[in-house]
């Protein structure tokens, strides 16, 4: 059967032989949304690099049946949209518009399809008017929703975020909820921020230690204080 | 805390900020090229210049004292033709005497002197207006016009980037190093410690800012490589020049051209 | 704010355009070779690389420290961005610090940013990698040697590419040698100590943390030998030249006379203050003159009118 992303053992180790994910296996179906929590340290930004083969590790990972490895690395980077933390590391071009035009030009796309696709993902964000802005003039809010126009102008059909509101103020942070709330695509979420987990998603992963520690329906996860307290979070 | 300042960019609904950003670099440029071929001492030409560089400036609507300010910037490498004063050959125009010195200063050296000291100041101008009406994105584009190659331009691009960003963690070292550098109660201690003391503390934190820069460099290569970077340099491809803008180029090349012959000719 | 405290940055106007045409053409030459040896280097983090830690040197020149009274030690950045990237991706990052720096905070001109890229990035770069190597082939290669290489190649690099300007300068006929080298020279040695111990103890710190990023930026250059070789001479021809040129300045100062002082004796209708002494200004003089504030004023007249006609439209207001 066809799955968004479907990951089957995967181990990972970094260079100093520290082991940063165990036997991690997830699958998640077509438009379902997913939140990841777990402490700072679980694995969570290592498994998300995964998805689209900065880090390969040895186990399974596929994106819509397609294993990710070496051949298949720039389509699979097409169809997983993946945005950082840190907005400042994402959008790392003079202007808005040549940062949401990047994905779509190194997918090979004709100039007037890589112009329209920025115009769309502009819209899709809200942002339409921020084209020939300078990054480093716009707030964090709104740095946060053009990082998430560059990856949704390569049309992907898997959108992982990592700390979409983290360092957001109230209002930007319920912007940026709505906006993952009308977005109509395959998500994975990393988060610390269980409020918008309770509110956003029905389906949570819990990590720590580099494995998977429970799976499951978001109300039933939330209430089970001693499995929240046993990974040091906290009930919302 | 944001180092906007750092931007010269001032925004203005200015004909020379709308001007296309190729032709204002060329133009810039065969401006300090033509100022840089005058003859020295060609002073009612420099006169010519300085009223077109005035004139653009009026134009650009930045104001007057705002570039006359910044232009006041190269002035202490005047400093560095000064002997020429009194080196200088032929006649002279007097002599001071300085202490047991006798200072005789010479017509020539002045007269060139002088030149030197022009020339810079208006050079200078024209670059402090394309500086100030060009966003520098813009100049980017203006970059690749002139055939400058792709990688020195994403290069050029990334650093502008993260000045700023790099620009503010610098600020934050700084007021952190402030913070901590308070006069001791004990009045006989000296503050500020040895040289060799501040040369290290301003050294750790150009190293700590080295390799946060290392790092970060690691993020962003991982947040290209994620939206298909395969290390080549792609750009879109430059909009084509109008023929008002050929006809502004035209004009400009002449104007200097005519300059350069009223110079040399007259 | 920014401006260098010494001259080291030459504005536009200070060379001969002679000086500053011929090493835009070397600076060219030498930019393209290393392009090319970058691009054959198939790292893919080069490029943000080598973007992230130009802005970083750049804001590293943010940084500076009292020496001795109102002077100020601060970075050039040459040896550190050598020491950690190899030769030929320091070129292209110091080129990139210098040209951003004249491009837009107007530190040092645009005709002359040929002799600036070589000065700094170019000689600066060759002389901190030929030191830097020399030290750690003369010494056994510990921890200590990489700080007393860092500390020799961030001296030199200051004090070579200091008499590098101060010889141009004199070449250009705007200084005469005898006073340009010992002067800028005998600055920046002193300077070069601020440049050397910043270096080092920034070195010191990114050996504690990171060690191997000290050693790849060495273990990557392909062709050093040439810079090395490059490097030496530069130094050597640097060193031995300057203080022949200043000794007997003559020759030096019969080239940059024939280039500037020539150019005055052609158009002697320009001499305001024409031979010997102030005679009554003669026809042509009054009429070129003449000539200038007529040009003059039709220039103002024609740029004060299109003001005009603009601010009498309602301005659009563009977005902030």
């Amino acid at each position: 059967m066809h799955h968004s992303i479907e990951i089957k053992q995967l181990s990972f180790a970094y260079p100093d032989g520290h082991p940063a994910l165990e036997r991690v296996s997830l699958k998640i179906e077509p438009c379902e949304k997913v939140a990841l929590v777990g402490p700072n340290g679980a694995g969570k930004s290592t498994l998300i690099l995964h998805l689209n083969g900065i880090l390969l590790g040895e186990g399974v990972v596929q994106v819509c049946s397609l294993p990710v490895d070496k051949p298949n690395l720039a389509r699979i980077r097409g169809m997983v949209g993946l945005v950082f933390q840190n907005p400042d590391d994402q959008l790392f071009s003079p202007t808005v518009y040549d940062d949401v035009a990047f994905g779509p030009l190194y997918q090979g796309l004709p100039d007037a399809e890589v112009r329209q696709r920025v115009q769309d993902a502009l819209a899709a964000v809200g942002m339409q008017d921020y084209a020939g802005r300078v990054s480093h003039h716009l707030s964090m809010g709104e740095k946060k929703r053009i990082a998430i126009a560059t990856v949704l102008s390569m049309q992907p059909e898997v959108l992982v975020l990592d700390e979409p509101t983290a360092g957001l103020d109230p209002r930007a942070r319920r912007g940026l909820i709505r906006l993952l709330d009308e977005l109509p695509l395959t998500m994975l979420v990393s988060t610390h921020d269980l409020h918008m987990v309770k509110e956003l998603f029905t389906r949570m992963v819990i990590m720590d230690n580099g494995c998977i520690v429970a799976d499951g329906l978001t109300d039933e996860l939330l209430n089970d204080e001693a499995l929240l307290s046993a990974h040091g979070l906290e009930r919302p | 805390m944001h180092v906007h300042f750092l931007d010269p960019y001032r925004p203005r609904p200015s004909l020379v900020h709308q001007l296309d950003p190729r032709i204002k670099l060329v133009l810039t440029l065969s401006f300090i090229l033509t100022t840089a071929l005058m003859p020295q001492g060609a002073w009612p030409v420099y006169i010519l210049l300085l009223a077109v560089m005035i004139s653009v400036v009026l134009l650009s609507e930045l104001g007057t004292g705002f570039v006359l300010k910044r232009s006041a910037l190269a002035f202490p490498f005047v400093l560095a033709a000064l002997p020429l004063v009194f080196t200088g050959p032929g006649p002279s125009l007097g002599e001071t005497m300085l202490g047991e010195w006798t200072l005789r200063i010479s017509q020539p050296g002045l007269e060139r002197f002088l030149s030197i000291a022009f020339k810079s100041w208006i050079s200078v101008q024209a670059a402090i207006v394309l500086a100030t009406s060009t966003p520098f994105p813009q100049l980017l584009v203006a970059l690749r016009a002139i055939k400058t190659p792709r990688l020195l331009v994403a290069i050029f691009g990334l650093m502008w980037r993260y000045l700023f960003v790099l620009a503010d963690e610098t600020l934050r070292l700084i007021r952190a190093r402030a913070a901590r550098s308070g006069v001791s109660a004990q009045g006989e201690v000296k503050p500020g410690g040895s040289m060799l003391w501040r040369a290290r503390v301003t050294g750790g934190m150009a190293g700590s800012l080295f390799l946060r820069a290392f790092e970060r460099s690691d993020r962003i290569y991982m947040a290209m490589a994620s939206r298909g970077y395969d290390g080549e340099v792609r750009m879109l491809p430059l909009p084509a020049l109008k023929p008002v803008h050929w006809v502004i180029l035209g004009a400009g090349m002449v104007l200097f051209a005519v300059l350069l012959a009223i110079a040399y000719l007259l | 704010m920014l401006a260098s405290p010494v001259p080291m940055h030459i504005p536009d106007g200070f060379l001969s355009v002679l000086v500053s045409v011929t090493l835009w053409i070397v600076s060219v030459l030498v930019i393209a070779y290393a392009l090319k040896r970058v691009n054959a280097d198939l790292d893919e983090r080069r490029i943000p690389l080598m973007g992230v830690l130009a802005a970083a040197i750049f804001a590293a020149q943010m940084l500076n420290f009292t020496v001795v009274g109102g002077t100020s030690g601060h970075l050039m950045g040459a040896a550190l961005a050598t020491i950690l990237l190899g030769p030929w991706a320091a070129i292209l990052v110091m080129t990139s610090v210098v040209g951003i720096q004249a491009l837009i905070f107007q530190d040092g001109g645009l005709l002359v940013l040929g002799a600036n890229i070589f000065n700094m990035g170019i000689v600066g770069v060759a002389v901190s990698y030929a030191a830097y190597q020399l030290t750690r082939t003369l010494l056994r290669d510990t921890r200590r040697t990489v700080l007393i290489g860092g500390f020799v190649a961030a001296w030199l690099s200051i004090f070579i590419t200091s008499l590098s300007v101060a010889l141009q300068l004199a070449l250009s006929g705007i200084s005469p040698a005898n006073i340009a080298i010992p002067a800028i020279g005998g600055i920046h040695a002193l300077i070069g100590i601020g440049e050397g111990l910043i270096t080092v103890s920034a070195l010191g710190f990114i050996l504690a943390a990171r060690p191997d990023l000290v050693r790849n930026g060495m273990a990557r250059p392909v062709g050093g030998k040439v810079v090395l070789g490059v490097g030496l001479g530069a130094a050597l021809l640097l060193a031995v030249l300057s203080p022949l040129a200043s000794a007997h300045p003559d020759g030096l100062e019969r080239v940059a006379e024939q280039q500037g002082f020539l150019s005055a004796a052609r158009t002697p209708a320009f001499t305001m203050i024409p031979d010997y002494v102030f005679p009554g200004v003669s026809n042509q003089n009054a009429a070129t003159i003449l000539a200038g504030i007529v040009g003059t004023v039709l220039v103002f007249a024609v740029a004060l009118g299109i003001a005009y006609t603009r601010r009498r439209k309602p301005t659009p207001t563009t977005e902030k």
